[in-house]
């Protein structure tokens, strides 16, 4: 690697990337705060998690960039003067990509570079880093306490770097100097034209939707940044809102009943949750339970539920739970919360 | 030095340290908030969620046992949005509680039970998923049902730091439960720390509680109860009593209520084993008998040697345990100095512990064909039986034991990890040079630390000891002997965190800090005695008279044991 190390945390700052994994986290702070901490091991992570429904940028990125992917892993080892590193990889990209991953490390295993695959059992926890510092050491995969941070304490107590597919794909793009500001859509849905799209990062939902040829002619509402966590917007909004978080668009047509939605969503987090805490081990539970088999929506135990759920869990994937149920109702249903439970 | 702080509980001020747990502050100061998966020795999991506070100023709800202080840190306990959120959060995470709890059914008391009823929780709305694991018997001693499991992963971190890694979670989501290992490597020792750790009863004791009921109204019967060392400097802490506070009295008094016949003491047994075992210590070393000489008084250090170190069985103390050897002095010498049949005499002992359920049930201690202890039942369990029938200890004035349960202070010590090798080394000085002891406290062997080396002089011999507690600490001294046999001449063990004091049977919550608080308790019991060494018990002499006369394998049954290797489960 020719780029040196001052200069590679500049170009990073300069264009201002972020983590993609969904919370959108400066790198540059990230890397300045790895390179901070003494300890003699630090370890760098690839989370191929993507656990999360009707997201498939790491997929496209593992089958057609392979090389890229492993050059930012590389990079950012070389950053921290580091030799080993991580792919924490669901289980299903594994047996795909397995083969190519193999072909991208090869070069680097030569110069003595170690690169260890961790097999995830795909799940939505799985990508929460501190789920995954607790997979690879031989733990329950749950969550961690916020503090200290991977980056301090890691695997095995040594500070790590996590960074999803993309972002290590964009790194690798910035040393090349050939990054734009761009992102990877995720199209899915009642569309025409499904696909992961790589677009400008400005772009609003609408054009995204428009220049993929996936704009559909009959009304309809889509969920943004994660086929569970993901916000539901209408179309209005579609003409401002950029994507969020890991920039997945699923488009509904607007006939879709309130029960198909909420099903389909409670039955995810439901098989998702780790159990580690009560509201998201035992709510969810009970919110799938409480729709199951019913027609009618008892919307008021259900937001007595999301209620706990967006306070009170003890990460952010189980308080994720309300942000589709509760744009649902303000931007598609447009009701007050309170009418629904009267 | 850690920087103190001040921060304000509901507008109170408490000075605390920083970073301390506000929780742990709010449960110093005695403000109420509710918590379940909290305990202050273990790692803070926060995965209960109902130890909510709101914070007064940004109006910011958190959990409080992992919110840290802070200079100025302003919370409040209570407020409609908080209060709401708690109470769901309780009601889910208690949602598998309200049926089939066997407790419960039966009209326990139960802490669970209590605080459904105190914040009106509404558990019926709920669908249950738990329902059907089996039970699982850890062996006679303690139970694991899984379909009360709150997943709160303290018995499983207690049972990690004590040495053991018997349990883990397992399943995802909802479907989340306790579990044992299948190891075949990995064995119980019934020491029931779970059972001490679990908030919720779904690590319990195997109870005994209705039988001793029902033998209470047996008119036929001769019922002896007999209190372990340890539950008069514990007990109390149910009824509202500090640790440590010294019930005796009262508690004989309570067990009369009860409608015990005859109100001995566990004590007496303890002088009993002490003299067995100072004997037996001094033949070792006369006659180059197998050293170090371990301790076995702890049925779940016996349990783990048979199970993990057999190698080690020829080392430990041949001697029967307190409960056993007191147990068998009332079915032997007491029935026929009373001339009651034995067969009609029931013994119930209540025991710090649950391995002392599984120790009364081994057939090797049978004695004439009786078992020397009939019942135990742990120090929960005796103040669920009090609190049934309205006797609160406390408030009743203390009365004496009678004569045949008379003790010295030596027996009094014997619930603290080293009280044992103390009381035997009080008695081992007596017998191997024949003078009185000027100081009797062993300082050495005293304290909380899992592991305590020291050497005591006895006559002209300078004497290795150690004091243990835990499997984890064991493995550590076990380690040292395999390298250096003679590393040691004399050690206790004891499974339990502190000694028989913090026991699997125990109050809860128990903590270092309450386990410190009652050894102390349990030293000024010993301190304020007339009589302090077990040899100059009467009522032991008494015993020991009746058992010289009896033929020579008469005697070692009475007194004696023996130990054999164990397959998982046994
Ligand atoms: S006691 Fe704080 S979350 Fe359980």
């Amino acid at each position: 690697m020719t780029t040196k190390n001052s200069d590679i945390l500049e170009q990073i700052k300069t264009a201002a990337l972020v983590g993609r994994g969904g919370a959108g986290f400066p790198v540059y702070m990230k890397w300045k705060r790895m390179k901070e901490v003494e300890n003699k091991k630090k370890y760098v992570v690839c989370n191929a998690s993507e656990g999360e429904p009707d997201v498939k940028k790491d997929h496209y990125l593992l089958d057609h960039y392979p090389e890229t992917v492993v050059k930012g892993m590389v990079i950012a080892l070389d950053f921290l003067g580091q030799k080993e590193a991580y792919f924490n990889i669901n289980a299903h990209y594994f047996a795909e990509f397995e083969e190519k991953l193999k072909k991208a490390i090869e070069p680097y295993e030569k110069k003595g570079y170690i690169f260890h695959f961790f097999i995830e059992k795909p799940s939505y926890i799985g990508g929460d880093s501190g789920a995954i510092l607790n997979a690879i050491e031989g733990k329950r995969t749950q969550p961690r306490a916020k503090h200290p941070s991977p980056s301090i304490l890691g695997i095995f107590g040594n500070p790590t770097l996590v960074h999803n597919v993309e972002t290590l794909y964009n790194i690798a793009r910035v040393a090349e100097g050939s990054f734009s500001n761009t992102r990877l859509y995720t199209i899915g849905g009642k569309v025409k034209n499904p696909g992961v799209f790589e677009l400008p990062d400005t772009f609003t939902v609408e054009e995204v939707l428009r220049k993929t040829n996936n704009y559909s002619s009959f009304p309809f509402f889509a969920q943004v940044g994660g086929g569970a966590s993901g916000v539901v917007i209408n179309e209005e909004q579609m003409k401002t809102d950029t994507a969020f978080g890991c920039a997945s668009i699923q488009v509904y047509d607007s006939e879709t009943t309130t029960r198909e939605l909420l099903l389909q969503w409670f039955k995810f987090y439901e098989r998702e949750s780790c159990g580690k805490c009560t509201p998201c081990r035992e709510g969810t539970y009970q919110l799938y339970e409480m729709i199951k088999k019913t027609e009618t929506i008892p919307w008021k135990n259900i937001l007595a539920i999301v209620d706990v759920l967006k306070t009170t869990t003890f990460c952010a994937l189980g308080s994720s739970l309300p942000i589709p149920v509760e744009s649902y109702i303000k931007n598609i249903l447009k009701v007050d919360r309170d009418t629904l439970i009267n | 030095m850690q920087k103190s702080v001040t921060i304000f509980i509901n507008d109170t001020p408490l000075v605390c340290l920083e970073n301390e747990s506000v929780l742990k502050v709010a449960i110093d100061n005695k403000i109420e908030i509710p918590h379940f998966c909290y305990h202050e020795d273990l790692d803070i999991e926060a995965n209960c969620r109902t130890c909510l506070v709101q914070n007064a100023e940004t109006k910011k709800i958190t959990t409080s046992c992992d919110l840290r202080a802070k200079e100025g840190l302003k919370v409040v306990t209570k407020s409609p949005i908080l209060e709401k959120l708690r109470k769901k959060n309780m009601e889910l995470l208690l949602l598998n509680h309200t049926k089939g709890c066997p407790k419960c059914a039966k009209g326990y008391f139960c802490k669970v039970k209590e605080k459904i009823e105190e914040f009106k929780l509404d558990t019926l709305q709920y669908k249950k998923i738990k329902t059907d694991y089996p039970v699982h018997k850890l062996g006679t001693a303690a139970e694991l049902d899984p379909n009360i499991c709150i997943s709160c992963n303290n018995c499983v971190k207690i049972c990690e730091k004590i040495g053991i890694h018997f349990l883990h979670l397992e399943g995802q989501g909802a479907h989340s439960h306790i579990e044992h290992s299948q190891d075949p490597l990995v064995d119980c020792v019934y020491c029931g720390q779970c059972t001490a750790h679990c908030p919720v009863g779904a690590a319990r004791e195997q109870s005994h509680l209705q039988k001793v009921e029902e033998v209470l109204k047996d008119k036929t019967k001769t019922v002896i109860v007999q209190m372990a060392p340890s539950v008069r400097a514990s007990i109390g802490e149910e009824f509202g009593g500090k640790p440590g506070q010294d019930v005796t009295g009262q508690m004989y008094t309570a067990l009369r209520l009860l409608g015990f016949d005859k109100i001995f003491d566990v004590n007496m047994g303890a002088d009993i084993t002490t003299t067995v075992e100072a004997e037996e210590l001094i033949d070792r070393i006369k006659n180059k008998g197998v050293l170090p000489m371990f301790t076995s008084c702890c049925p779940a250090w016996v349990k783990f040697v048979e199970f993990y170190h057999p190698e080690f069985i020829p080392n430990l103390t041949t001697s029967r345990s307190p409960q056993i050897h007191s147990g068998t002095a009332y079915k032997t010498w007491w029935a026929e100095k009373e001339k009651i049949d034995p067969k009609k005499i029931v013994i119930v002992s209540i025991m710090p512990c649950t391995s002392k359920k599984y120790e009364a049930s081994h057939e090797k201690f049978k004695v004439n064909g009786m078992d020397p202890v009939d019942y135990v039942l742990t120090t929960r369990e005796t103040a669920v039986l009090l609190k049934k029938n309205n006797i609160d200890p406390l408030k009743l004035s203390p009365s004496k034991v009678d004569h045949f349960g008379e003790y010295s202070g030596a027996a009094a010590i014997y619930g603290a990890s080293g009280g044992v090798m103390e009381s035997a080394l009080r008695t081992a000085v007596k017998l191997a040079t024949g003078d009185d002891l000027k100081k009797l406290e062993f300082e050495g062997v005293r304290g909380m630390k899992g592991i305590k080396k020291t050497t005591v002089k006895i006559g002209l011999l300078n004497l290795k000891i150690a004091v243990v507690s835990t499997p984890k600490n064991a493995r550590v001294i076990l380690g040292e002997l395999k390298k250096d046999p003679k590393a040691y001449d004399y050690v206790e063990f004891m499974a339990c965190p502190g000694g028989c004091i913090g026991g699997g049977g125990q109050p809860i919550p128990t903590t270092d800090r309450i386990v410190k608080e009652r050894i102390a308790g349990l030293y000024s019991i010993d301190t304020h005695m007339k009589m302090r060494q077990a040899h100059e018990n009467p009522v032991v002499k008494d015993f020991f008279e009746y058992v010289k006369k009896l033929p020579h394998e008469k005697q070692h049954e009475l007194l004696h044991t023996s130990y054999s290797k164990r397959n998982k489960f046994e």
